[in-house]
């Protein structure tokens, strides 16, 4: 027996948005604490109804989140592995311990402020501080294998993201026209909305104008870095009924990724040559649609992880939206433009709404399926989001009104 | 410390921090040859060394020569410095190299491809390592077109 159906996010709380650094001076738990205590609220429950924790990419200690809002007892805390993969996961860890019966009430959340730090710079500290000492992963000593990519000059993870796209696009001819398209149309997306930080339209001329980052990738293929915090409250489907909205039920979750995708991303990139140049969700994409028992012409609106441009094009193939190879040709088409085939971020994502490691796209899954988006896809009934691609897990998960 | 010049990352480690796996091929590294620990039941190639074969789980390696050429697999022009030192660095090639006398994927290596024109690097160029000694323990791989 599956969990499909028998869980339902029921509260969605967040935050403002903020440039990086601009939250101050909340902090990352107040705005985790808001976020959370907004989710409850929205759900129509309250802090003393809250049991459990599920969250990915070290987003808070439940320890001290519980203890400082007061919850009367934990039942549950446990995260996904490794960063922002983990986002869509998180749901499916959270309806899995509601199912098992571990705890009722389960918080999933992401919060973030980057005003002492920069995801998108996490490797530079080794790479360019000139210290012979210097990990990127702890504040340890230095690991043996460190030496055997220090000297590549791979410091971020967007020259990581950009060789998995020079691949992709010597073995299918992708495009930058291609990879214009998506950040085009997702900031097209975006400027309707009053969350957003981008609020002007973007231009064919404007991303071809702009500087080039790490070759193919340019300014306009990269995620902004921003503050803020997103929540989602889950809880039995029985539950569900009678609360404040319409619950949108846990049709399917998975995480997880091929054994040799572990060290692909930002490490060694040993991936064999038949996933190389994916997104890292093929097989993830499968558990999901059987266990979901739907297929990727059910699904109305797909809300991507988009760190990077090319990053939605790979998802789209690995999600069987279109065939292996054959992403860039069909974003071309305008099949993910609201009224296209798959509309895919409608909130504008992570390159044009707000970098909350995923967590905007969980919140926009929710709107459109309560129906009150505002780039509502009509009639929409099933929403996919997904995470990463990172290092493994990456995940997916598919939502039902 | 290497000299800091565009095309060449400058690398900031001067010591490659071995242990009993890795110093052999720090050891070949300084004298300027590329070796490869290798499985001694399956003879697949391990880069970076792990303590197991990915194919066998064997976990007996005997480091052997390899031609030190291989294909490039795919690449970026680094040209937005992370760092303010590496101003002087940009634009540099960072790419991904398949190892002639390896499998391949599993012995891949990352490095910096130098004395080449950014604009003319393309997956598929032959390359061959060249050791850039930045102390008395430490020569780093780079590779340059072939």
């Amino acid at each position: 027996m599956t969990m499909r159906d028998r869980t339902a996010i029921v509260g969605i709380g967040a935050t403002p948005y903020y440039k990086r650094g601009e939250s101050l001076p909340h902090t990352q738990l107040s705005m985790a604490c808001d976020a959370i205590v907004g989710a409850l609220e929205d759900a129509g429950l309250t802090v003393q109804d809250l049991d459990g924790f599920a969250i990915y990419s070290n987003s808070v200690d439940p320890a001290e989140v519980a203890s400082v809002l007061g919850v009367p007892e934990v039942r549950f805390a446990a995260s996904l592995t490794s960063g922002g993969g983990g986002s869509a996961g998180a749901l499916g860890l959270a309806a899995a311990a509601i199912h098992s019966g571990m705890a009722e009430v389960v918080v999933s959340v992401m919060t973030l402020q980057q005003a002492g730090r920069r995801l998108g710079g996490t490797q530079v500290s080794a790479g360019g501080g000139g210290s012979t000492s210097a990990n990127p992963y702890s504040a340890g000593g230095v690991p043996p294998s460190l030496a055997f990519t220090v000297g590549s000059g791979l410091l971020s993870p967007g020259s990581s993201f950009a060789l998995l796209t020079q691949r992709h696009m010597h073995l299918y001819g992708t495009t930058r026209e291609h990879l214009a398209e998506v950040a085009i149309t997702q900031r097209s997306h975006a400027i309707t909305r009053p969350t957003s930080l981008q609020t002007g339209p973007l231009t064919t001329k404007d991303y071809f104008a702009s500087r080039m980052i790490s070759d193919p990738l340019c300014l306009f293929d990269y995620t902004m870095e921003n503050d803020g915090a997103v929540a989602a409250v889950m809880t039995s489907a029985d539950r569900a009924k009678d609360l404040r909205h319409p619950p949108v039920y846990i049709l399917g979750s998975a995480h997880g990724g091929a054994g040799r995708w572990g060290p692909a991303i930002g490490k060694y990139f040993q991936a064999p040559d038949e996933y190389f140049a994916s997104s890292g969700h093929r097989p993830v994409a499968k558990r999901l649609y059987e266990m979901a028992g739907v297929t990727p012409d059910d699904v109305d609106v797909a809300l991507l992880y988009d760190h990077f441009t090319p990053m939605v094009l790979m998802q789209l193939e690995d999600y069987g939206f279109c065939g292996v190879g054959e992403s860039g040709p069909f974003v071309a088409d305008g099949n993910i433009r609201l009224g296209g085939k798959i509309p895919v971020n409608t909130h504008g994502g992570h390159l044009s709404e707000a970098y909350i490691i995923g967590f905007t796209h969980v919140r926009e899954a929710v709107e459109q399926l309560r129906g009150d988006a505002i780039n509502q896809v009509a009639g929409a009934e099933i929403a996919l989001v997904t995470g990463g691609p990172a290092g493994l897990p990456v995940s997916g998960t598919l939502l039902r009104r | 410390m290497s000299e800091i010049k565009p095309g060449v990352y400058p690398v900031p480690m001067t010591d490659p921090h071995a242990d009993a796996t890795t110093q052999p091929f720090w050891d070949a590294a300084l004298e300027g040859r590329l070796v490869g620990p290798r499985c001694t039941n399956c003879t697949t190639v391990i880069l970076p060394p792990q303590p197991r074969c990915f194919v066998c789980q064997n976990t007996v390696f005997e480091y052997v020569d390899l031609p030190g050429v291989g294909t490039v697999y795919s690449f970026t022009v680094v040209r937005h410095p992370l760092a303010p030192h590496l101003r002087e660095a940009v634009p540099y090639v960072s790419a991904i190299i398949e190892l002639d006398g390896t499998q391949g994927a599993g012995a891949r290596m990352l490095a910096n491809l130098i004395d080449v024109d950014p604009e003319t690097v393309f997956i598929g160029d032959r390359v061959r390592v060249l050791f850039d000694k930045v102390s008395d323990t430490f020569a780093v791989p780079r590779f340059t077109k072939n």
